[in-house]
C-alpha cells in the first residue's frame, strides 16, 4: 500500500432498520469514510386513508426511520444526508407495481427498487458525491470469479435471510460498485453487533410490509393511487369461472387476486379452490383444484444474466419462481434475444406471471428473469 | 471525506435560512432566561423590569422599519407575522350572510408562509391572483393594477426574494393600492438588514420582520401594522399586543431581536457594501471558471448578498451534499422546500424549466462572512460541479 493511500469513501444506504445500520457501524469502526444517505422515497401523507391503525411509521422511508438513521449517523459520528428519490421511485417502482396488478401479474416492488433507485439513482448519487461504492445491508455476497472475470451474486451464509432473490438484475457494473458487508453474517450475529456497538436501533422490530403500503393491504394502496391520480381506470366485477367454463361466482376485480390465491375468492364448491388464471382481456378468474395448479414449464423474459455472460446451451439449475419458494431442480433454454424457457423436473406449484424466476448453480446466482 | 479529520475549513453561506445570533444579542437575551425572568404582565418590580426591555425592545424595532413603536406586533416569527396579517385582514367565506366574495392579490414568488396561507384563503372561500413575475423576477406593478377588483381586500408582496434575492417594486404598488385603497402587507424577512426599510416611503401598511434572519435566535418576529388598521387577532387570550397578539411575551426573544435591529440599523450600510462586493466577487468568479453557468434574477434590483446560479446538468442536492463535505454550506433554495420533489416555485415562476430549477444553487452571504471563504467557496465550487457534470446522465446526450 502506498504510504499516501487515502481509503476510498463508502456510502453506506441508510434505512434506519437494524440491518443497514449495523453496516454502516461496522465500516465506520473498521475506519472506512463513508457518508450515510437515506431515502426519501414516498409520501405517506399522499394516501392518508390507508395509513393503517397504527402510527404511520416503522416503514422504510418514514420520518421516524429517517430520524433513527440519522441518529445512527450522529451516535457513530459520520456525515449523513437525505437524498430525495420520490420522484423515480413513484415512475419505476410504484407505478409499474400498479399496472403489473390490473395487467393480472403479481410484481416485485423490492426488485424494481433495487434495479432502478438503489443501485442507479443512489448509486449514481454516491458517485456524484465523491464514494464509488455503495453499501447496503442486504444480506447475499459478491466475488470476482478470477476466471471468468466476472462479478458473481452468492446466497447469504444465513439461509433463512438470504435477499439474493431479490438482487438477481443488478449488472456487473452495479455489482463491481456494491458492498454487501451482511452476507457471511446471520441476523443474530448482526443484533449482536448493533448491541455491541450500542447503535439505538439495536432492538428495533423488523420491517416486513412493501414500504410504501404502510397498511398491508395492496389492493386498498391500488384503489387509492388510482383515485389520486384521476384514473379513469377501475376495477371492475367480473365472473368466476372454473377449468370448464362453469361461471361459480362473481370477483372484486383482478387486482384483489393472485396465482395459488385460495382465500377470499367469495365462492362455495364444497372443495378447496385456488387461482389459476388472471384472465384481463375477458375479466374472469380462473379457478381450479390444487392439481391443475401444478405445472412444470414457464418462460421468463428480460432475463439478467450474473455468473455467464448469455446462455449458449441449455443449463441444469436450481430456480426459484419467489421469494419464499424453495428452488427446484429445472433445465434453462434459449427462447429468443433475452428470454429463457425453464423446465422443471417435477411440476411446481403457481407459477406467477410478474414474479421473478432465479437461476441458482449452488450458492450463485447464474442469472434471473420475469415470469411471463 | 471523514468530514475532513484535517480541520476542515467550514463555510457557512446560508444565511438566507438563518444567520448566527451576534454575540452581543445572545448577551443582551441571557439575564431574561436566568435573573430577570418576570412576565412582562405584572404589577411587580420583576414584570416592570421584563415590560421595560420588551418595550425599548418595540421601539429598536420600530426604529428598524421607521415605524412607532406602537405600530410594532411581536410574534413567534416571520410565518406567524405573514399569517397574521393575512387571516387578521380577510375575512374567511363572505363575510357576512349575503355579502360578497373577497380576494386577495399576492405574487407567485412568495414566501410559503404567504403562499400556503393564500391557498388556505382559497378553500375558504376567498379568490386570490397569484401575479406573475418578469424572467428577471420582478413583479410589474401594472399587474397589480390589472388584478384590482372592486372586492379587492389585501395585496401581500415580498419586499425581496429569499431564493433568488430580487427586490419588488413596493413603493409602486404601494401607490396603486393607496389609490385603491386597499391594504398591502409587505414580508420584509430577507430585506430586513440589508435593505433600507422605511414603512413611510414604502407605502405600506404591515410589514413582517423575522429575527432569526437577523442574528436574534429562532422563535421571534414582528408585524409592523399601521395606525388605525383593523387587525383581528388570530389567536385569543389575554389582552397581551394590545389585543392583537395574545399569549405571555416572549421576553428573551424579544430583548434579542430589539438588539439585533439595532445592529442591522448601525451597521446595514458597511454589511450591505461589504457583502455585495463578497456576493460579486463570488458570482464573477464562479462564472468565470464555470461554464453553463447563469444568473438567477440577473439583471433585477438583487438583496446584495444573495446569488442563485444555475450551473446547467447537475443535480442541485447532490452539489449541496458534496460541497457540504468539502465544507462549503449552502442550499437549493428556501430551507422549508430543501429535500422536496417539486422544483422551486420561484424558479419556475421566472420561466426555468424544470430540470434547470433543479440545478441551480443558492448561496447567501451574512455579517461574518469573509474574503478568505469567499476564496475558499470560489476554490472548491467548480471542481465539484465538474465532477458531476461527468457523472451526469443528461450532460454526456447534450
Amino acid at each position: 500500500m502506498e504510504p499516501n493511500h487515502h481509503p476510498e469513501t463508502v456510502v453506506v444506504a441508510m434505512s434506519g432498520g437494524v440491518d443497514s445500520s449495523v453496516v454502516a457501524g461496522m465500516m465506520h469502526r473498521q475506519g472506512a469514510p463513508i457518508v450515510g444517505l437515506t431515502m426519501q422515497l414516498w409520501n405517506h401523507r399522499r394516501l392518508p386513508q390507508l395509513a393503517g391503525d397504527g402510527p404511520v411509521g416503522h416503514r422504510c422511508c418514514s420520518i421516524d426511520d429517517v430520524y433513527d438513521a440519522r441518529r445512527v449517523a450522529e451516535h457513530c459520528g459520520f456525515p449523513f444526508y437525505v437524498v430525495n428519490f420520490e420522484k423515480q421511485f413513484e415512475d419505476t417502482v410504484v407505478r409499474p407495481f400498479v399496472a403489473e396488478y390490473l395487467a393480472g401479474r403479481t410484481p416485485v416492488p423490492c426488485t424494481q427498487c433495487n434495479n432502478h433507485v438503489k443501485f442507479d439513482q443512489l448509486l449514481l448519487t454516491a458517485r456524484q458525491i465523491g464514494a464509488e461504492r455503495l453499501a447496503t445491508g442486504h444480506y447475499a455476497r459478491i466475488q470476482l470469479n478470477s476466471c471468468s472475470g466476472r462479478y458473481e451474486l452468492l446466497r447469504a451464509r444465513d439461509a433463512s435471510k438470504d435477499q439474493s432473490y431479490f438482487l438477481f438484475g443488478l449488472t456487473q457494473e452495479q455489482l463491481a460498485r456494491a458492498v454487501f458487508p451482511l452476507g457471511d453474517l446471520t441476523k443474530m450475529e448482526v443484533r449482536e453487533l448493533a448491541r455491541e456497538m450500542n447503535l439505538p436501533v439495536a432492538e428495533k422490530p423488523e420491517s416486513q410490509e412493501i414500504c410504501f403500503v404502510p397498511s398491508g393491504d395492496y389492493t386498498q394502496f391500488i384503489e387509492g393511487y388510482l383515485a389520486e391520480q384521476g384514473s379513469g381506470q377501475r376495477a371492475e366485477t367480473g365472473e368466476v369461472v372454473t377449468t370448464s367454463g362453469e361461471v361459480i361466482g362473481r370477483h372484486e376485480g383482478l387486482h384483489h387476486y393472485t396465482i395459488g390465491q385460495r382465500r377470499g375468492l367469495g365462492v362455495a364448491a364444497g372443495r378447496p379452490l385456488y387461482v389459476l388464471n388472471i384472465n384481463t382481456v375477458a375479466n374472469r378468474l380462473v379457478v381450479g383444484d390444487d392439481a391443475e395448479l401444478q405445472s412444470d414449464t414457464c418462460e421468463v423474459d428480460r432475463v439478467n444474466w450474473i455468473a455467464i455472460a448469455r446462455l449458449e446451451q441449455p443449463m441444469q439449475v436450481m430456480a426459484k419462481i419467489r421469494h419464499k419458494h424453495e428452488a427446484a431442480a429445472a433445465t434453462i433454454e434459449r427462447a429468443g434475444e433475452s428470454a429463457v424457457r425453464v423446465r422443471f423436473h417435477q411440476p411446481q406449484r403457481a407459477l406467477t406471471p410478474g414474479q421473478a424466476a432465479v437461476f441458482y448453480d449452488g450458492e450463485r446466482i447464474i442469472g434471473g428473469g420475469w415470469i411471463r | 471525506m471523514q468530514r475532513d479529520n484535517i480541520a476542515m475549513q467550514r463555510v457557512y453561506l446560508d444565511h438566507n435560512a438563518t444567520t448566527p445570533a451576534a454575540p452581543e444579542v445572545v448577551a443582551a437575551m441571557l439575564p431574561f432566561l436566568s435573573e430577570e425572568y418576570g412576565n412582562a404582565s405584572s404589577i411587580h418590580s420583576f414584570g416592570q423590569r421584563a415590560r421595560t426591555a420588551v418595550e425599548r425592545a418595540r421601539e429598536s424595532v420600530a426604529a428598524l422599519v421607521g415605524a412607532r413603536a406602537g405600530e410594532i406586533v411581536f410574534t413567534s416569527g416571520g410565518t406567524e407575522a405573514d399569517n397574521l396579517a393575512i387571516f387578521g385582514l380577510v375575512p374567511l367565506g363572505l363575510g357576512v350572510p349575503g355579502g360578497v366574495r373577497r380576494h386577495v392579490i399576492t405574487t407567485q414568488i412568495e414566501h410559503h408562509a404567504v403562499l400556503n396561507a393564500c391557498q388556505f384563503l382559497e378553500r375558504e372561500g376567498v379568490d386570490v391572483t397569484y401575479v406573475p413575475v418578469s424572467s428577471a423576477g420582478v413583479v410589474d406593478p401594472q399587474d397589480v393594477r390589472r388584478a384590482i377588483r372592486p372586492e379587492t381586500v389585501l395585496i401581500t408582496v415580498m419586499h425581496a426574494n429569499n431564493e433568488i434575492g430580487t427586490v419588488q417594486p413596493i413603493e409602486e404598488i404601494a401607490k396603486i393600492a393607496a389609490e385603491a385603497d386597499i391594504y398591502l402587507h409587505c414580508d420584509a424577512v430577507q430585506s430586513a438588514g440589508k435593505l433600507p426599510l422605511d414603512v413611510a416611503r414604502l407605502g405600506v401598511d404591515l410589514l413582517t420582520v423575522s429575527g432569526h434572519k437577523i442574528r436574534a435566535p429562532k422563535g421571534v418576529g414582528a408585524l409592523f401594522v399601521s395606525k388605525g388598521t383593523r387587525l383581528r387577532p388570530i389567536f385569543y387570550g389575554g389582552h397581551h399586543e394590545r389585543d392583537r397578539r395574545p399569549g405571555t411575551e416572549n421576553v428573551a426573544g424579544i430583548v434579542a431581536l430589539g438588539v439585533a435591529a439595532q445592529l442591522a440599523r448601525e451597521n446595514l450600510e458597511a454589511d450591505a457594501s461589504r457583502m455585495a462586493s463578497l456576493r460579486d466577487r463570488l458570482e464573477s468568479q464562479l462564472l468565470t471558471r464555470i461554464s453553463e453557468a447563469h444568473v438567477n434574477g440577473e439583471g433585477a434590483p438583487r438583496t446584495p448578498n444573495t446569488s442563485n446560479i444555475m450551473f446547467r446538468h447537475i443535480e442541485g442536492e447532490s452539489l449541496v451534499i458534496s460541497l457540504d463535505l468539502k465544507g462549503v454550506a449552502c442550499s437549493t433554495g428556501a430551507a422549508c422546500s430543501s429535500g422536496a420533489v417539486e422544483p422551486s416555485h420561484v424558479l419556475t415562476a421566472i420561466g426555468l424549466a424544470p430540470e434547470d430549477a433543479r440545478s441551480s444553487l443558492r448561496f447567501s452571504l451574512g455579517h461574518s462572512t469573509t474574503a478568505e471563504e469567499i476564496e475558499y467557496a470560489i476554490g472548491v465550487v467548480p471542481g465539484v460541479v465538474e465532477r458531476l457534470r461527468e457523472l451526469s446522465p443528461v450532460y454526456h446526450k447534450t
